[in-house]
């Protein structure tokens, strides 16, 4: 349900691009909606953090995942439970580039008995980041349509992806990759009865988006081609900011394709994609793990009438005295 | 705990990241590509003519001259015949791609460089001889 | 729980999700899965919101007029106190990684014990509210309206997690249910809607001292009770003082050490080896409690229940704080205890006196793990142990929630393990450290009206322990926490007969060798050391 509704607002979004395309709307295609996107999307994203930010983290609160920084014959786990700027940016590092938790994941089952067994389940970690390095490879390649003087890293990153030299134009491995990827990642859910029972039309719309973004990505690319000279001609002017359409037909196709990233430009900072400034500020792995080491501050801590000693032997000062416990007042 | 300066750093770089194209590009000509078609051969033929339409030629050269290739190296097949004018061609490279193109620089090299593409053509083939190079 | 299903009817889970959709399936109450209301005379004690009577099962929970302006007025202040909650409503992709990673769900295949699901529950609420997809997509965007069946079902199960953190381990954001579940019981606290089970040893905490309601002179004679089996198993008298203004440290232990079984043989043990390193140390009978059911409620009152250690140090005057073992009492106090009460500067930076090893992972807080006192003791040669006296033990180590993953307390106690116990065994990796199973019933959820629950909850850690009862014969499993020596009992019973729990500190003592002892015959419990002949004492056998 949730899937074929995504799926259909995917559809939609393409026929707007292809109908919009052949009525001449190449203005609101090609300059208004990319524009107004890249704008909602920075602006977005950057108001969105400022609100996360608003709100204090006012206790230490990491997910300790290692041993604790004691004594000192006692080995520390500096990564995992780190006490120092060092420690949380090599935490955060593995946790950014590598998925670190992702890959502890495991597969429990259950057997008679009952007898419960847990098997790892690498391959969620595995496709998990095959589609966002591929997908990160594919838009840092972008840049050669963003850039008059295409950097030396940028031609070096493409050479490497297309380093098999299959077919001409070159077969990029990361559009392989990140079809493949998105595909196992719709595909469980859908299949995981679990996984499917969780999942909203906002966790299908995205990878319907970003599929449809790859396909039409590898049509332009591969098939059914378009004037490539002239969509670079028509993107420098776009980041150039003096926006000029193309004066001869570059395919349709491309505008699909633009429609469609614009789409999820503008539609990441209002959904679960803002995961990718999230997972840098998520107070249970960027937090030095000193709860016992240094004082931290809350912002909001407030005075509160505790049950004091006092009065607590007044309630009990008899009994007290008679069972010879020591008190204040006689 | 609000981290604030380091929520700011962040947010500038990742602002700085994402602007790259605008402000790396801001102000400078954009130098279109033009091709030339000026060679002597090109100039002495009647009809301006390659293999197959122009429009065809821009977007699939690369995939004819695979094909070509494979044609040729693996098939034995020595000619082809144009989809658009009947014709039928030698399948060279060297003999017929490059007769009419013997610029390189002013023909094939400008797209590639503008669009930062690199065919592996010339790790093989010698380029044709162009006049002051 | 009049009657349990046995283990095999209990043990088949059906994790079939159902076929409606999980908004459109209404919440069941089902017996044995949930704990009593709070009781009128415990929220009146505390002056907690709407002290009333209520039953769980009634229709009408008996809330105020205004109840859902309550609830989201205070949802809105906490979106603006904790930034966890900000970007925990936000971010979660419903990867699914934490599903079943969830002892509740494993036990139960229920999908709302999901922790995915069951932050859902509340961000469905926040969606409607604060979203703008939500409140114009409602249900496609995931977004749903507060009703009251929605804040049933948020007491069915926030009082269904046991804020043990496993999911956060293996969330790629580090998104930890226990801050969504710690503050959506803080939003039920503010209707009067908590658990008597944890109300009921809050309220008796603030005003006694400690969980049990222990009484001063009570608290005594406990303790004086084991000083009497102390003497009959060593023969050595210990006289330990109670609030006693000048010692060098103040020690605070879980109250359920001094009352309840297998606690109380961990206490026992600390009293042995801090009258043998002849520790200048004091009890108190008015911070009688480590642990902190407050945390169960809301941060205020978990503020005012803790607040108690510091204001007894500063008044007796000790150098610094002992803490003893227990699970929750860790986590509050490595991660909240300095920043609600401190600075604990009237306190020294914690120096052992025997070793003279200074304790600098707690500088601030001045608060050291006996653990990590004990392990510095033994590392430094300063105790003599017989491990053999406990060769009739083959131990396995659970780690407990909270010191694992609120703390990574996971090596101190398995070196002191491994130097008073020959037999030491693992469970399988994926249930130890980091990634340890829940015994089922933290949180304050170790009441006996929900024994279905909890043992359902209890399965994944009895299983592992069943696995290595079967494949190397352990017999006992070592912990420091108060609610595993009190719970895990009943789950072990259950789920895999045969073996035991003990705090760690029972079986330091047992090794312990003191200084003029007579002949031990006896273990703590009163049972033969390995090698003695049957004694005839009149203490009964185990149960």
């Amino acid at each position: 349900m949730g899937a074929l509704l995504s799926f259909i607002g995917v559809l939609v979004l393409v026929l707007v691009a292809v109908i919009g395309a052949k009525a001449n709307m190449q203005f609101i295609l090609g300059v208004a909606v990319p524009y107004a996107a890249a704008a909602t999307f920075v602006i977005g994203l950057v108001m969105r953090v400022m609100k996360w930010a608003s709100s204090p983290v006012p206790f230490r609160i990491p997910t300790t995942c290692g041993q604790q920084k004691t004594l000192p014959w006692i080995k520390h786990d500096w990564v995992e439970n780190p006490t120092t700027i060092w420690g949380v940016l090599a935490r955060m590092f593995f946790e950014v580039f590598l998925f670190r938790s992702l890959f502890r994941n495991t597969k429990t089952e259950l057997h008679e008995g009952p007898k419960l067994v847990y098997g790892s389940a690498k391959w969620l970690w595995f496709f998990g980041l095959v589609f966002h390095w591929s997908f990160l490879v594919i838009a840092i390649r972008h840049l050669r349509f963003f850039s008059e003087q295409v950097p030396g890293l940028i031609q070096l990153l493409e050479s490497l992806d297309n380093f098999l030299q299959i077919g001409a134009p070159g077969l990029y491995l990361t559009d392989l990759a990140l079809i493949s990827a998105v595909t196992v990642l719709f595909l469980r859910r859908v299949v995981l009865p679990n996984i499917k029972y969780i999942s909203l039309p906002a966790d299908y719309f995205p990878l319907f988006l970003i599929g449809g973004i790859a396909v039409s990505g590898v049509l332009m690319r591969y098939f059914t081609k378009v004037h490539i000279v002239g969509v670079k001609q028509f993107t420098m002017s776009l980041v150039s900011l003096s926006p000029k359409l193309p004066q001869s037909e570059i395919g349709a196709i491309f505008w699909v394709h633009l429609l469609l990233v614009s789409a999820l430009f503008a539609y990441f900072p209002f959904s679960k994609l803002v995961h990718m400034a999230g997972v840098f500020m998520s107070p249970t792995r960027n937090l030095a793990s000193t709860g016992r080491i240094k004082r931290h501050i809350n912002p909001w801590n407030y005075p509160v009438k505790i049950h004091t000693y006092e009065e607590y032997e007044n309630d009990f000062r008899d009994k007290m005295k008679a069972a010879g416990l020591p008190v204040e007042k006689e | 705990m609000n981290d604030k300066g380091k929520i700011m750093a962040g947010l500038i770089i990742f602002i700085g990241i994402f602007t790259f194209p605008f402000y790396s590009n801001l102000g400078k000509a954009s130098a279109v590509p033009e091709p030339l078609l000026n060679t002597p051969v090109i100039k002495q033929m009647p009809v301006k003519q390659c293999v197959e339409t122009k429009e065809y030629m821009r977007a699939n050269h690369m995939q004819m001259l695979n094909e070509w290739r494979d044609m040729l190296l693996r098939d034995g097949i020595k000619t082809y015949k144009s989809m658009s004018n009947g014709k039928e061609y030698v399948i060279s490279l060297q003999n017929t791609c490059l007769n009419c193109h013997s610029n390189k620089k002013d023909f094939c090299d400008t797209c590639h460089k503008y669009l930062a593409v690199h065919p592996y053509c010339w790790d093989c083939h010698f380029g044709p001889k162009e006049a002051g190079v | 729980m009049a009657k349990l299903p046995k283990p095999e009817e209990l043990g088949k889970i059906d994790y079939t999700p159902p076929s409606t959709g999980w908004m459109d399936t209404p919440v069941e109450f089902k017996p044995g899965y949930f704990c009593n209301a709070a009781k009128e005379k415990n929220l009146a004690g505390l002056h907690m919101p709407n002290a009333r009577t209520w039953s769980v099962k009634d229709e009408d929970w008996k809330l105020p007029d205004n109840w859902k302006e309550i609830i989201m007025e205070g949802l809105r202040e906490r979106l603006e106190k904790y930034r966890s909650l900000r970007i925990f409503m936000d971010i979660c992709v419903r990867c699914g990684a934490c599903a079943d990673k969830c002892h509740f769900f494993i036990g139960t295949g229920d999908p709302k014990n999901m922790p995915v699901l069951r932050a859902e529950l509340l961000r469905s609420v926040y969606r409607k509210e604060y979203t703008t997809a939500g409140k114009i997509l409602g249900k496609f965007a995931g977004a749903r309206e507060m009703t009251i069946d929605v804040l049933k079902e948020w007491w069915y199960y926030f009082f269904q997690c046991t804020e043990c953190r496993r999911c956060s381990v293996f969330c790629p954001y580090g998104i930890d249910q226990a801050e969504i579940t710690i503050v959506g019981r803080e939003l039920l606290n503010l209707l009067g809607l908590n658990i008597d089970w944890i109300m009921g040893p809050a309220n008796a905490c603030y005003h006694k001292g400690n969980h049990l309601g222990i009484e001063p002179h009570t608290f005594k004679s406990s303790i004086e009770f084991f000083l009497d089996d102390i003497k009959t198993i060593t023969g050595i008298d210990i006289e330990p003082s109670f609030n006693r203004k000048g010692a060098e440290i103040l020690f605070v232990t879980p109250s359920g050490d001094v009352f309840a079984d297998p606690g109380t043989y961990t206490a026992m043990g600390y009293l042995m080896l801090f009258h043998e390193l002849g520790l200048d140390y004091t009890w108190s009978t008015y911070a009688s409690e480590g642990g902190n059911f407050g945390f169960f409620t809301n941060n205020e009152l978990a503020k005012k229940l803790n607040a108690k250690i510091y204001a007894e140090a500063k008044r007796l005057g000790v150098k610094w704080i002992l803490g003893g073992e227990c699970g929750h009492m860790w986590r509050v106090l490595s991660q909240y205890m300095d920043t609600w009460n401190g600075p604990a500067d009237f306190l020294e930076v914690p120096k052992s006196p025997i070793t003279g090893t200074v304790f600098e992972n707690a500088r601030s807080m001045k608060m050291v793990h006996i653990t990590e006192f004990t392990a510095d003791l033994m590392k430094h040669n300063k105790l003599k142990l017989d491990p053999s006296r406990n060769d009739d033990v083959r131990l396995t180590w659970h780690d407990s929630c909270n010191t694992a993953r609120g703390m990574g307390l996971l090596e101190e106690p398995r070196y002191i393990a491994k130097q008073v116990c020959n037999n030491f065994f693992e469970m399988p990796e994926n249930t130890i450290r980091e990634k340890t199973f829940c015994c089922g019933s933290g949180s304050g959820l170790n009441a006996s009206e929900n024994m279905d629950m909890r043992l359902k909850g209890g399965l994944p850690r009895a299983n592992a322990v069943k696995y290595v009862h079967e494949k190397h014969g352990v017999n006992t499993v070592g912990n420091v926490c108060a609610i595993d020596r009190a719970t895990l009992t009943t789950a072990i019973d259950y789920w895999s007969p045969g073996v035991r729990v003990s705090g760690l500190h029972e079986l330091v003592a047992n090794a312990l060798v003191m200084k003029g002892e007579k002949t031990r015959r006896t273990n703590l419990r009163f049972e033969p050391l390995p090698g003695v002949e049957q004694v005839d004492d009149d203490q009964p056998e185990e149960e």
